[in-house]
């Protein structure tokens, strides 16, 4: 199993009261699979995604990544974590301004301590972009590129370290329809290519493309059907 | 990962802010820029003090009546001479002659010295002037000879003739493009000769000047202008290393006639000392002043970087959760704000030393190694000092709230 959740809760503290968000959750996702998580506001699901791509400590439970227990990682390990195994696809993009695609993609890697003005490490941004079909628009920066190219530019970022996951939290979800069905297209192909992908969304159409669905619910798993 | 490449990070978030960063230096440029000026005009005086005081002789003595060094201080002003007043003739020739006659083995020569004041008239321009009664050896100890025409001699200066030298800036006052060498002109209405007028010594800055006095011999000036007042004997000692002796020499053979208290042997280096401290102290507190422009350069960059902080949260949120640890996002801000500040002192710097050297024809300004290192490893600190609130806050976001950021 690639990533093992094993009785995971995550509590929030708002003034006084305790929110359980995540409710002591047994998960396990295999290589190779495509997850679609779903669920009304509220339900939990962004935390999952938060929890399981180690932007946030667990309160209880046990994480496991490749079968090593990851969830007692410091700040520190998490961030390393983070840099060489999860890529990362956000609804608003979070490209930098004023800063061009190549330069947006190659940002990964100059965490992982490669020399970003390297050739080694241009060439690779730049197959990462000819792969998102941006081969012409790499010194484009974001205010020159669609909703859509923006979209393209943050999934050849999270795909230049080559993670082992990738979390995608509404990806379409600022995109007109015509943008959203080719994100939507990367997505599946990417995972036709091997990439696991664990993706939130509200929209059934883009629940659809996944091959496993899970709703959440007040912080639990309510239903796990596979397509 | 590199620190260097870390630089570059901060180089583009400076570069990509052009106008805010220019801004935000401007601080530290005019702190800088006003210490290293300040002070550099304050030890080019210094130097020129020095300098001018050198080209009076390094072995010289000087004897003044009472003592200028005490309770009150040194008055300053331009010279030895004029900072003494007293209304009771206290040293008297025949002291003079008693110290160069018993310690020749010490002492080269002497010079006494009587300053008056007289208005002096050629055609129609009238000027009030300081005479400067001096002996005929003036013009050696002094190191001052005649440019144009002739020093007057002994037998002139014994017999009180109604002859005078110039200096070469009052001679251009009076006389303009006339030569004035053998000219007669008034002084208090009286006709005196000019027989010469003298090298340019220069100096005198905030004060009398050397070229602007008019030379007469002792006598003419005690007989014509009804005073036996001496200001100072001057004596050359005969080697550097004597001066000390000589002092004791002097003290010893005038004290015999006057009281320890009635007269005050000294040297150029007690002098220079008082002005130099005088001059230090001013350049300390000009100093002190513009470095608080510095400080307030300091808060505008730490206030820019807090706006910075804040605005680029989102950036923060992304850079770490792609792999930025947290001290990575500390060393991006905080060498950000030390850029800053180090870009902003050695503009400070360049503009300080363009200034000095616009100021150089009028003004002995000398930017020095001490001031510059001194205001460019202050600025640098001032910006990691500055820079450090902005950038701990920086590193302490949370990547889930920094990216929730709106």
């Amino acid at each position: 199993m690639l990533l093992n959740l094993k009785h995971v809760s995550k509590n929030y503290k708002i003034g006084d009261t305790v929110i359980r968000a995540l409710d002591n959750i047994s998960l396990g996702v295999n290589e190779k699979e495509f997850l679609a998580i779903m669920g009304p506001s509220g339900s939990g699901k962004s935390t999952f995604l938060q929890v399981a791509s180690m932007l946030a400590e667990p309160t209880d439970g046990e994480i496991f990544l490749n079968g090593i227990e990851v969830s007692s990682y410091n700040e520190i390990q998490r961030a390393h974590l983070r840099n060489k195994q999860i890529g990362f696809i956000f609804q608003s993009f979070n490209l930098l301004a004023r800063t061009s695609a190549l330069e947006n993609v190659l940002m990964p890697l100059f965490y992982a301590g490669i020399r970003t003005d390297s050739d080694h490490a241009i060439n690779k941004a730049k197959e990462m972009l000819e792969r998102v079909g941006l081969g012409d628009r790499m010194n484009n920066t974001p205010a020159q590129l669609s909703g859509g190219q923006q979209q393209r530019v943050a999934i050849a970022r999270a795909l230049i370290n080559d993670p082992t996951v990738i979390f995608a939290d509404e990806p379409t979800g600022n995109l007109d329809s015509k943008s959203g069905e080719d994100i939507k297209k990367i997505l599946k192909d990417l995972n036709k290519e091997g990439k696991t992908i664990i993706m939130v969304t509200h929209e059934e159409d883009v629940a659809a493309i996944a091959k496993r669905q899970i709703v959440f619910k007040d912080g639990k798993v309510l239903s796990d059907h596979k397509s | 990962m590199k620190i260097g490449s870390i630089f570059t990070l901060a180089i583009k978030s400076i570069m990509l802010n052009k106008s805010r960063s220019f801004l935000t230096m401007l601080g530290v440029i005019i702190g800088v820029g006003s210490v290293v000026l300040l002070t550099s005009i304050g030890t080019g005086l210094q130097a020129y003090v020095a300098d001018q005081f050198a080209s009076l002789g390094t072995n010289i003595l000087y004897v003044v009546p009472g003592n200028p060094f005490g309770n009150g201080g040194f008055s300053g002003g331009g010279g030895a001479q004029t900072a003494i007043e007293s209304s009771k003739p206290t040293l008297k020739r025949t002291y003079y002659n008693q110290v160069i006659r018993n310690n020749r083995d010490l002492i080269k020569d002497g010079a006494i010295t009587s300053v008056n004041v007289a208005e002096a008239k050629y055609s129609k321009t009238t000027k009030k002037v300081t005479l400067y009664g001096i002996t005929n050896s003036y013009q050696t100890v002094y190191n001052s000879p005649a440019a144009k025409g002739r020093w007057f001699t002994q037998t002139e200066e014994d017999k009180a003739d109604r002859i005078v030298l110039l200096g070469p800036k009052i001679a251009t006052e009076l006389f303009g493009q006339v030569d004035p060498i053998n000219k007669f002109f008034l002084l208090n209405g009286q006709s005196y000769k000019i027989i010469g007028v003298l090298k340019e010594k220069g100096g005198g800055f905030g004060g009398p000047s050397f070229d602007n006095y008019v030379y007469i011999p002792i006598e003419t000036n005690f007989k014509y202008f009804n005073s036996e007042l001496i200001n100072s004997f001057v004596f050359e000692v005969r080697d550097k290393s004597q001066i000390k002796d000589a002092k004791l020499a002097i003290e010893k053979t005038i004290g015999k006639s006057l009281k320890s208290d009635e007269f005050t042997v000294f040297d150029q280096t007690q002098l220079l000392s008082t002005i130099n401290s005088i001059i230090g102290m001013l350049t300390i507190g000009l100093g002190g002043i513009s470095a608080i422009s510095l400080l307030v350069g300091g808060i505008g960059i730490m206030n820019i970087m807090l706006v910075s902080v804040t605005e680029r949260t989102r950036e923060i949120g992304l850079r770490k959760a792609l792999g930025a640890t947290p001290n990575l996002i500390l060393a991006q801000f905080l060498i950000e704000a030390a850029l800053l500040s180090v870009i902003g002192g050695l503009i400070g710097l360049l503009i300080a030393y363009l200034g000095s050297l616009a100021l150089q024809p009028y003004f002995p300004a000398k930017v020095t190694m001490g001031a510059v290192i001194l205001s460019f490893g202050v600025s640098t600190i001032v910006g990691l000092v500055f820079g450090v609130a902005p950038a701990k806050r920086a590193a302490k976001l949370s990547p889930i709230e920094a990216l929730r950021y709106e």
